[in-house]
């Protein structure tokens, strides 16, 4: 399934919502990517494609309840916002009276002093100016006066004065916003990196990993970025969208109801278009999408391409896609892009109308000059928190979305916390033993049945068989990676369900075949199972011991040398070594070795295996063997198949059966014995 | 092409050889670009970049341009007509005048809308035409590189810059199209228009515009310092994440949670500390401009005022003012909002231009030769490859023969030089010194086409494309039957599994193969070169993956299929090579032995050492 039928492209449909589905259809496993990389703001502008929530209501809600610590200061927020948006609103209107104070000096002036106003406006009928003297009846006008400054000065300090306190609430309002939505995102951050701390193993390995990267680092990301952008300017919006609507109707209602009409013509032309953008959209993620596969496949593939001569074929499917692309992006980008001409048409109507009803009103007296100055302003102040407002649903979905993602991953099962008062073996000597153990990971479908061993201290595990046999989940057992189903396994005669996990594996040193390095210098790298504040002396010691000082040594910088994220700048042998010192410092009881090395070179693999013999004396070893010397010298060799050890003994012994482990040994290793005879 | 060795960081000689040998990495290379060294003749790129691929369509950007200005100044007539009905119908209480004036308001808004719908239309379909063009431009310059340039860039980073990268630079044409070209038009127009209504009141605009501009610049610079800074936080702590993600059993059993939960926690409140204070900075932006709108607005009214009260200027005047004034500092800020976008569309203009200006270490001949013998013989003669910049080559004198009905097999240590040596004979490399020749032909001067069908290879990381089975095994060969699509199978010991694949054949690979595991791709490999029949086999440690059993019996089947053909095997496993007719032993890219394994047992050291590290003494006994 691809993600692009989960999407919807949107512009402007954001009415229609998300689809209602009941929260418990949420399924908790389907694999779904988190927004794209680079699905920036950019992408947004374009419509990208947008995950809906399933269920965005409660989500959403869960969203806002992430931020209730901060309630208090949030109120704080919401006060300043009302009073910075009810000073910005009111501005217009008091810079409107300024207006007409001059206006009234303009006419003022041309009257003779003294007289009333209603005799001034007998003397402007006698004149023939009838609608003037309509308009006088709006008007501070003093017949015989001028322009009164100090008067229309009063009005203008009284103007900036609003407008500086606007600002200044707006701007403390603004940066508590912030504060919140930091906080808030801080906050979230923490939890996921606690709850994947938490999670049992199973989930990191029944899930892919790279959902769950996806879930912890690109959903949060466009979490962060949603209510960055949305949460202060909504208020802001919706609070500014009231005050003028308040203003324009205190105005003149018959100019508010015009500008009202422009509300409802603006969202159906907007939904039209968008509903004709839409499958357009779609047509043009899809493209990319295709297009995008071509590209990946052709570049990582680049090598076959050119070796089995399909360069042509290759830019031909190019071409082809590449032009549907082009053909579907123009008429997606068109038909969106009419919106914003659209809204900018209807807006100059409203100008217009504004302008002539306006003018007619104020012709008849109905309303004063700076009144319709005032609303003009208005109009243009109420037009565009609606278009914002707009624009911003299709961010709130996505990041609503990415929420419930979050949440998901909040809400999956744990694994069951350490026991209260945890037992621990009197002495660790490295006694290991198997007491019909069985394990599944799905009921009914035993992966694991009554698996008994006993192992005891200094004592070296070999364990061989097919892949699926269930070696590593005997491994898993030990760490308590994976909980028994049945049966117990013992350490030094402790249960180890009785203990805690971090007694048990501070037991355990242990070597995987994938090697796992972290984004530090060699030296963190090696001291990592090791105590805090472990000397440089005990990490070159165990260094030696292991075969890394020496390439370490022809490192330029040593120790230091910093191993990037993919550890690009260590050879894949010498990342094992270095995992192999990092158990060699931890000094366990016990180790846990994976001995596969398919990608060393056989030198190293000398030198991996000198290491990991070291590391073995005196300790008791579980190996999961690859290599015939590992096998021979084991005190005990367990055959698994299908989950079951079917034959447990020495190498001589077990030859000498004849059974599974012969054939094995056969298939599998003899030929490598037979090439150098 | 000599770029890139200079763009990573060249500490000691260690380092400059790994580099040499794996290629900078992608994401080296993507960092120091948007690092911002070259930040400052970046605009030149974006340029460079856009005026190359938009000469073509010249004449739509004038009509946009064109349209843009008809729209602007239509948008800028209105408040002069709204002033109009003021002065001329209001003041007077002339309502006739005032409808006819609406009337052509309306005309006149008509006209705006019908040129900004069709600017779109132009400023759509050029962006898109762009993006196509760039795009094609990149892909075909990535089919024309080399292995070595692929290695060098990284298969991702490239993706990255075909894909992304030029989709950033579409949209920020396509938003140039549609709304920027408007702001410059619509400042000067604005300018103009304040001007025409009365020009000393203009004088207000030479404060206000540059207060609004400086203060705004000066936002958007300390701004920017602290966006990268919170991205790069972003990533350490995405980064700490992923790593605890995927090295979770590490953590688990080496009992680090707690220092991995310090370790996130400070990174966390990194970022935290950060983003507070962009966002602080963010917060104060918006505040600021309105306030510099609206006390601009009240200065308007008070010298406004003035000049009416002393008879200079009409009321009227005043409104358009104050709107023409609105339209300047619009413009301005959609400047600026343009101007934060930049950088980000000039990293990518500069990434595409990094594809774009190097060239393929390996050029098709002038003259190819496409009649080829087609035996199969091959022939390294005196062969030497450096990377560019490189102290050491990764191959030195390298010469062998290779001849039909034999197999050569070559061996050594990692970073020997062995895949190197093989990429060399299809032209994924070219030699630096020497000659690769094909049945007497240098490889170079051969036709590419004609090259490719004498060659099967089967690389070490053995890669699938989406489709089918059929449709993988059939790449090198289109016209093969299913017979012997089941036949190559059967050889290369895959027709059990693929046999219990739902739809066999038939069966769905996705992409890279990630349906099937590590040994059944690479069976699916050795099966693929197979139907193709070449003359030459190249099988780059193609059977790592494989258990003893499998590989042994692959090998007993894939020599009776080979047997006429020219064979060149590179492994690890001596298991795997010790039957070949020859053996060419490779330490540190040269060759330091030629012979089979008993004459090589007896008397090489090093293949002695590579055959014993494998076995202990005892065994080897």
């Amino acid at each position: 399934m691809t993600t692009a039928d989960k999407r919807a492209a949107g512009t402007g449909t954001s009415a229609e919502g998300a689809p209602a589905a009941a929260p418990d259809e949420a399924p908790t496993s389907a694999p779904r990517r988190g927004p794209a990389p680079g699905a920036g703001p950019m992408a947004r502008m374009m419509g990208g494609p947008i995950d809906k929530s399933l269920n965005f209501k409660g989500s959403g809600k869960r969203l806002l309840a992430q931020m209730r610590p901060e309630r208090g200061i949030i109120a704080v927020a919401l006060l300043l916002g009302v009073l910075s948006v009810a000073l910005t609103v009111v501005g217009p209107r008091v810079l409107g009276r300024a207006t007409d104070l001059i206006m009234a000096g303009i006419v003022g002036r041309r009257l003779p002093e003294g007289i009333t106003k209603a005799q001034a406006a007998d003397h402007l009928r006698a004149h023939g100016q009838g609608g003037l003297a309509d308009m006088l009846g709006t008007m501070p006008v003093v017949p015989g006066h001028g322009i009164d400054f100090g008067a229309v000065g009063t009005v203008l300090v009284g103007a900036a004065a609003i407008y500086i306190s606007a600002a200044l609430f707006g701007f403390v309002q603004a940066r508590i916003a912030t504060r919140v939505v930091q906080r808030t995102v801080f906050r979230m951050r923490q939890q996921v990196e606690e709850k994947l701390a938490r999670l049992p193993l199973s989930y990191f390995d029944k899930q892919q990993r790279g959902e769950v990267l996806s879930r912890a680092t690109n959903d949060i990301d466009n979490i962060q970025q949603t209510l960055q952008q949305t949460l202060s300017q909504i208020m802001v919006s919706v609070l500014t969208i009231l005050g003028v609507l308040l203003m324009m109707f205190w105005i003149s209602p018959l100019l508010a109801l015009v500008a009202l009409v422009t509300v409802p013509v603006s969202v159906l032309v907007a939904a039209r278009i968008g509903k004709r953008a839409q499958p357009q959209f779609v047509q043009q993620w899809k493209t990319t999408g295709k297009l995008n596969a071509h590209i990946e496949e052709m570049y990582t593939g680049h090598s076959l391409v050119k070796v089995f001569g399909r360069g042509r074929e290759s830019a031909e499917l190019f071409r082809e896609q590449n032009e549907a692309l082009y053909a579907a992006g123009f008429k997606a980008q068109f038909i969106s892009g009419i919106i914003q001409p659209a809204m900018m048409f209807i807006g100059n109507l409203n100008y217009v109308l504004v302008a002539v009803i306006g003018g007619l009103r104020v012709a008849s007296g109905a309303l004063s000059i700076g009144d319709v100055q005032a609303f003009i302003q208005y109009s243009r102040q109420f037009s565009q928190p609606l278009t914002q407002v707009a624009s911003m649903a299709n961010l709130v979905q996505s990041g609503v979305a990415s929420a419930e993602r979050v949440f998901e991953l909040l809400d999956a099962g744990e694994q069951a916390p350490d026991p209260e008062r945890p037992v621990r073996p009197d002495e660790v000597r490295g006694r290991v033993a198997f007491e019909d153990v069985s394990f599944r990971y799905v009921e009914n479908k035993p992966l694991i049945d009554g698996l008994s061993l006993a192992v005891h201290p200094g004592q070296t595990v070999a364990i061989v068989g097919p892949t699926g046999a269930g070696k590593t989940t005997l491994v898993n057992l030990l760490m308590r990676f994976y909980e028994v189903s049945g049966g117990r396994i013992t350490l030094d005669g402790v249960d180890i369900a009785g203990m805690s996990r971090e007694e048990l594996r501070g037991n355990i040193g242990m070597v995987l075949q994938d090697t796992w390095l972290f984004g530090g210098t060699i030296a963190e790298n090696i001291a990592y199972g090791a105590p805090e504040g472990t000397s440089l002396d005990k990490v070159v010691e165990a260094a030696r011991a292991t075969h890394v000082d020496r390439f370490v040594r022809t490192l330029p910088e040593g120790y230091d040398t910093v191993i990037d994220e993919e550890g690009a700048n260590v050879s894949a042998g010498e990342k094992q070594l270095i995992t192999i010192a990092r158990a060699f410092l931890a000094e366990p009881a016990i180790l846990v070795l994976d001995e596969a090395t398919s990608s060393v070179d056989t030198r190293t693999e000398v030198l991996i295996q000198h290491a990991m013999a070291q590391l073995r004396t005196g300790r008791t070893s579980f190996v999961i063997a690859h290599r015939l010397s590992t096998i021979r010298d084991a005190d005990v060799i367990l055959v698994m198949e299908n989950g079951a050890i079917v034959e447990q003994g020495s190498h001589d012994a077990l030859l000498a059966v004849g059974g599974a482990y012969a054939r094995l040994y056969a298939a599998q290793f003899a030929e490598a014995v037979a090439e150098t005879e | 092409m000599m770029a890139y060795a200079s763009a990573g960081p060249a500490p000691g000689r260690f380092r400059q050889r790994l580099s040499a040998e794996r290629g900078v990495s992608g994401t080296d290379r993507r960092n120091s670009v948007a690092e911002g060294k070259c930040s400052h003749r970046l605009p030149d790129v974006l340029v460079r970049l856009a005026r190359v691929h938009l000469r073509p369509y010249r004449r739509s950007i004038a009509l946009i341009v064109l349209l843009q200005l008809i729209q602007t100044l239509a948008t800028l007539y209105l408040p002069t007509l709204n002033a109009d009905i003021i002065d001329n119908g209001v003041v007077k209480g002339d309502t006739g005048y005032i409808f006819r004036v609406g009337g052509f308001m309306i005309a006149v808004t008509a006209l705006q809308v019908v040129c900004a719908v069709t600017a779109v239309y132009f400023g759509a379909r050029t962006a898109m035409a762009l993006g196509r063009d760039i795009r094609a431009a990149v892909f075909d310059q990535v089919q024309s590189f080399s292995a070595r340039e692929v290695g060098a860039f990284g298969a991702p980073s490239l993706i990255t810059r075909t894909t992304n990268d030029v989709q950033q630079v579409q949209m920020l044409v396509l938003m140039t199209f549609t709304m920027m070209v408007s702001a410059p038009i619509m400042c000067v127009g604005g300018i103009v228009m304040a001007l025409n209504q009365d020009a000393p009141l203009s004088a207000l605009l030479l404060v206000i515009v540059p207060v609004l501009g400086i203060l705004v610049s000066l936002i958007v610079r300390r701004m920017r310092p602290l966006f990268r800074g919170v991205q790069t936080r972003i990533d350490t702590v995405n980064r700490v994440l992923r790593e605890q993600i995927t090295g979770i059993r590490v953590i688990r059993a080496f009992v680090r949670d707690r220092h991995e939960r310090e370790r996130f926690g400070a990174a966390n409140t990194d970022l935290y500390d950060v983003s507070l204070r962009a966002g602080r900075l963010m917060s104060m932006m918006f505040p600021l401009v309105m306030l510099i709108v609206n006390l601009s607005s009240v200065a308007v009214v008070w010298f406004g005022g003035l000049r009416i009260g002393g008879g200079r200027m009409e009321i009227g005047a005043l409104t358009a003012f104050l709107s023409y004034l609105m339209y300047i500092l619009m413009s301005i800020m959609m400047a600026t909002f343009m101007v934060m976008m930049l950088p980000r569309a000039e990293v990518c203009a500069e990434r595409i231009q990094e594809v774009l200006a190097t060239d393929s270490s390996v050029t098709p001949p002038a003259h190819p030769v496409t009649a080829l013998r087609r035996h199969g013989e091959l022939e390294l003669r005196n062969v030497e490859f450096r990377f560019p910049g490189a102290e050491q080559p990764v191959l030195k004198d390298v010469s062998l023969v290779a001849r039909p009905g034999e197999t050569t097999a070559v061996i050594g240590s990692t970073g020997s030089g062995k895949s190197t040596l093989l990429g060399l004979v299809p032209r994924l490399f070219d030699a630096t010194g020497g000659a690769v020749l094909v049945d007497g032909e240098d490889v170079r001067t051969l036709d590419q086409e004609t090259l490719a069908t004498v060659i099967g290879l089967v690389p070490q990381k053995p890669y699938l494309f989406s489709g089918t089975v059929a449709s993988n095994l059939r790449y090198g060969n289109p016209e093969a039957t299913d017979d012997e699509l089941w036949h190559a199978l059967e050889t290369a010991q895959a027709r059990d599994f693929v046999e219990r694949m739902d739809g066999g054949l038939d069966a769905a690979i996705a992409q890279g193969g990630s349906n099937v595991s590590g040994g059944q791709r690479q069976r699916l490999a050795i099966a693929r070169a197979l139907v193709r029949k070449p003359e030459i086999y190249l099988f780059d440690d193609s059977f790592s993956a494989l258990d003893y059993a499998t590989d042994a019996a692959l090998r007993a089947a894939l020599s009776r299929e080979t047997d006429r053909a020219t064979v060149v095997i590179v492994a690890q496993r001596v298991a795997t090579i010790r039957g070949a007719d020859r053996i060419v032993v490779l330490d540190e890219g040269r060759i330091v032995g030629t012979g089979t394994h008993t004459e090589l047992m007896a008397g090489n050291e090093t293949y002695r050492e590579i055959v014993l590290s494998q076995l202990t003494e005892q065994e080897a006994a």
